[in-house]
């Protein structure tokens, strides 16, 4: 039943045996021991399980292991080169864009998908951007902030 | 030095945080790791006849099947743990899976243990349960009327408790008075939805005999007692373990039968044991908040003095009694009556009941978002039949800032308080006349706009420990820390509090270097263990800073105090004549002579040279528990516009301006500002928790459950005024809750300002555009 897939996590081959049904999140998570994806509903909603396939902010809830075969998957993990911070992680940092931590994984991938795509975006589009991202504690007023700031640090 | 107190630091939460590098409950793995997953009742209210688990039990993958009937000899049934005296409290059994019969929707009924997540899933499927269906019933003020289904045989007509409160003559005052405004309330029933849904991690060592259990915990140690009671080991074999925690806003305080089941089959089985929700398992089972219906009068002048406030609530319990449950609506609502203003005369009777649906307990204000919300509403309805402006009425009423400690007529007596300061700033920062002149304009241009306004004050900072025994509270509410002085001169702070979000890691940091004189980032600070940190009662009730905050600050008082000891021993000096200047302790007169915090530090450590008599080691610990709660206030102000035509809520402008008292971290207060508001408005406009009459939830996914998005929410303008509170050594007071407690009623009194002229009243929360748009053709007086 089980199938071996090989995909890129964070830039470095890897193998591993997952069911046909087993979603993407959950075998980043348990299998190949990146926690920092996190799951926060059932039903597509939260996009706390943000990652990015080939470039592109996709929620890894939503898919299944299976599909990212060949392809490769971006992590919060991988995001920033080693012992740095990506911009975005230190614009969250800078303007207190998260208090729980719960969403920000999520909300940082989405957020540098907006930015590698629309590099100076208004405060409409960023809030557009993130609505596909749920946060219980900042109301988001910050996590904006943050998006400007690395926006502008550009 | 530059102090560190008032300073807006970045946190230093955040780089574990921001890199995936934090460990939450789910993220724990251990050797040998199994799975726990629980069926859950379809039926909202059923007999429960039989539960057929053998297929289960054979099925690859499963390790065991538990029932009802194999737990309850060998765990004890869920405690509730607040007994609010003198209202006849009735608690029925909650057993941690169901024996006979099932209460709401989501009700457990057996836990299979598998060798993966997806094994267990897939054995609940193969589980066959025999019910008969009992009518369900949802509604509060339903459930206490006569002849409803009845849930508990201890229990006839679902009233849990009756419990009244009552100060000065309400019945004079109401008989006597010129005025009178009455309006029944419905306080829509929420879910708390914390980002983070609950789970737990159980290893038992049959070998120790200890268990270590990570909880989604808002209260570790609480948890470790609730544990305790429910597996029947003592409490001393028990570890708990709160690590990182997705917020959690009081659905992560109670004791639920999840952790007890995990816990029991670790036991059982000799094998580490994980389960964790998914999301619209949170939505079934872990607690909701709020829920009343609400009967409301209010009594004044004609020249807007109010007179009295009479009330008759049913606030909905759910199927069981929950951890804190009796006292939400009850100490935390209803002696609040009098918010922040001089009513003398107060009665309110609250009934709690219990009804098919998952049970109720603390939510974000918890108690106090519904007083302040009946009470701000009944108050602008009250200045629109006197023809007196909303923002007047309130003012003439509000305690005087030369009254304090001030006792209001529900008993409680306020620590300090500038009501008319925070209310003026409020008002230059919205600039009130204009938005009055540019709101007469609109109206002329069949344009609706509203301005709500709500001066609130609020209980927190929970709370004396003789008070919380005096009514019912099955636990202390002091708090406590552990200063530990390394050698090397670095600190941590070991506290009882568990921060999940707030930030407590980087003030506490803050009150400690500061009182060193060093560096804050040779501070840790070490929450969430019950292994390492002392007793302590846990993060809820906005508490955490002015009571664990004020342990930490007097324990490193205490380090401090023997540190002199130890100076003046080393430069030959009297404690006298040393003073603390710039992180060291020198002899009066001759600065040159001193010894750093750093040189004590060591010296404490290695104890070459200490004082006669006195101990090696630097390090204290300190239980504060305050003299009383701490009143936070303030006034918050939103402009909308009101679509009529579709019903839609445009909100201009949203001003906050709150008084916490000294803020230690300016940038932490505002984002817990912000992220109180905007989970207000959510409240106020889009949120709700809906069943049907068969007591089936109907927003049972995040599908159906509005949490605010982004896109969908304002800018909130923040700013403040500092009043010190009286009662702990930092004068600081909560500011957790406060922007869950003041939105709601300014953005609701916002919108029926704006429709007015339309003559609408009052439309019950949350104002979807549906809602608004049957308010306005009902006041037509057409059919909605
Ligand atoms: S977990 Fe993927 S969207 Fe919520
Ligand atoms: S920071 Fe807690 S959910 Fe966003």
């Amino acid at each position: 039943m089980k199938r071996t897939i090989t995909l890129t996590v964070n830039g470095a081959p890897r193998s591993v045996e997952v069911e046909p049904r087993a979603l993407l999140a959950l075998v980043l998570r348990d299998q190949l021991d990146l926690t920092g994806t996190h799951i926060g509903c059932d039903t597509s909603q939260c996009g706390a399980c943000t990652v990015h396939i080939d470039g592109r902010a996709v929620k890894s809830c939503t898919m299944l292991a299976v599909q990212a075969e060949g392809h490769a998957v971006t992590t919060i993990e991988g995001l920033a080169a080693k012992d740095r911070l990506h911009p975005l992680q230190q614009a969250f940092w800078d303007k207190h864009g998260l208090q729980c931590g719960f969403c920000t994984p999520g909300m940082i991938m989405t957020a540098a998908d907006l930015l590698a795509h629309n590099p100076k975006p208004s405060e409409a589009e960023i809030r557009h951007a993130l609505e596909g991202n749920l946060c219980r504690c900042t109301g988001y007023q910050n996590i904006v902030a943050a998006v400007q700031l690395a926006a502008g640090a550009r | 030095m530059a102090t560190l107190f008032g300073s807006g630091i970045k946190r230093r939460e955040d780089p574990r945080l921001i890199t995936g590098k934090a460990t939450y409950t789910d993220d724990v793995k251990l050797p040998g790791l199994l799975y726990a997953a629980m069926l859950r009742s379809t039926y909202a209210h059923a007999k429960l006849n039989q539960v057929d688990v053998a297929k289960a039990r054979k099925a690859a993958g499963v390790v065991a099947v538990y029932t009802g009937a194999d737990v309850k000899d060998k765990l004890n049934t869920v405690p509730c743990a607040w007994n609010v005296p003198n209202c006849d409290l009735k608690v029925p059994p909650h057993p941690v899976l169901a024996v006979d019969k099932v209460r709401y929707v989501g009700d457990g009924i057996a836990m299979v243990v598998a060798e993966s997540r997806a094994a267990a899933r897939d054995a609940l499927d193969l589980i066959d349960v025999d019910y008969d269906a009992l009518d369900a019933v949802v509604d509060p003020e339903k459930a206490a009327a006569k002849g409803a289904p009845e849930l508990h045989k201890e229990v006839p007509g679902n009233i849990a408790f009756t419990w009244k409160v009552a100060g000065g003559d309400t019945g004079k005052a109401f008989a006597e008075a010129a005025v009178r405004v009455e309006q029944r309330i419905v306080h829509n029933r929420l879910l708390p939805t914390a980002m983070e849904p609950r789970a737990t991690c159980a290893s038992y060592n049959a070998g120790t005999g200890q268990l270590t259990c990570w909880i989604t915990s808002q209260n570790p140690h609480i948890h470790r007692f609730l544990l305790s009671v429910m597996t029947k080991l003592p409490e001393h074999r028990i570890r708990v373990i709160a690590p990182e925690v997705g917020g959690g806003f009081g659905s992560k305080i109670p004791g639920y039968p999840d952790e007890a089941l995990v816990s029991f089959a670790s036991m059982e089985l000799g094998r580490p044991v994980k389960w964790t929700e998914d999301r619209s398992e949170n939505y079934k089972v872990t607690i909701h908040g709020r829920d009343h219906v609400e009967y409301v009068e209010l009594c004044g002048t004609k020249d807007g003095t109010i007179t009295g406030l009479r009330t008759r609530v049913y606030a909905g319990l759910g199927g069981y009694a929950s951890t804190a449950a009796p006292g939400i609506p009850t100490i935390l609502h209803g002696l609040m009556y009098s918010g922040p203003y001089t009513i003398p005369n107060i009665e309110g009777t609250i009934y709690g009941v219990y009804t098919t649906t998952t049970p109720v307990d603390a939510y974000r204000g918890a108690g106090r978002p519904e007083a302040t919300f009946l009470l701000e509403r009944m108050i602008d309805l009250y200045a629109r039949q006197i023809g007196m402006d909303p923002v007047d009425v309130r003012r003439k009423n509000l305690i005087p800032k030369d009254k304090f400690p001030y006792t209001v007529a529900t008993g409680i007596t306020y620590d300090s308080g500038n009501y008319q300061g925070a209310l003026d700033k409020a008002l230059q920062l919205i600039d009130y006349k204009k938005v009055r002149a540019e709101q007469a304009k609109a109206r002329k241009e069949k344009r609706y706009l509203g301005i709500g306004v709500t001066t609130y004050c609020e209980i927190c900072g929970l709370g004396p420990s003789q008070v919380a025994g005096a009514v019912g509270f099955g636990g202390g509410l002091y708090d406590s820390a552990i200063v530990r002085v390394y050698p090397t001169g670095v600190v941590r702070a070991y506290i009882g509090g568990k921060p999940h979000g707030q930030g407590e890691e980087t003030t506490f940091a803050q009150i400690v270097a500061d009182e060193f004189g060093i560096p804050v980032e040779n501070v840790e600070v070490v929450a969430g263990d019950t292994e390492a940190t002392p007793q302590g009662w846990g993060t809820y009730g906005s508490r955490t800073t002015a009571v664990c905050g004020s342990a930490v600050k007097v324990a490193a008082q205490r380090v401090k105090e023997k540190a002199k000891k130890i100076a003046a021993h080393l430069l030959e000096a009297s404690e006298a004549d040393l003073e603390w200047k710039e992180g060291k302790f020198v002899v009066k007169g001759s600065p040159d002579k001193g010894k750093s915090f750093g040189d004590l530090a060591l010296m404490a450590n290695v104890a070459w040279n200490m004082p006669p008599g006195v101990e090696p080691g630097l390090e204290a610990t300190a239980f504060f528990d305050p003299s009383n709660f701490v009143y936070p206030f303030g006034t918050h102000i939103c402009t909308v516009e009101v679509d009529v035509e579709t019903g839609e809520v445009k909100i201009l402008r949203y001003v906050a301006v709150d008084d916490c008292g000294p803020q230690i971290n300016p940038m932490i207060v505002e984002g817990q500002v912000h992220g109180g508001v905007i989970q207000g408005l959510g409240e106020a406009l889009q949120e709700m928790a809906v069943y049907d009459e068969d007591g089936q939830l109907l927003t049972g996914t995040m599908m159906d459950y509005a949490v605010p998005k982004a896109s969908q929410m304002p800018k909130v303008e923040t700013a403040h005024t500092v009043t010190p509170s009286p009662v702990n050594p930092l004068g600081v007071k909560g500011v957790g809750e406060t922007g869950t407690i003041a939105s709601v009623p300014t953005l609701v009194n916002a919108v029926c300002d704006a429709l007015a002229p339309l003559g609408v009243t009052h439309i019950d929360k949350p104002l979807t555009p549906a809602r608004v748009w049957a308010a306005i053709q009902q006041a037509k007086g057409g059919t909605p």
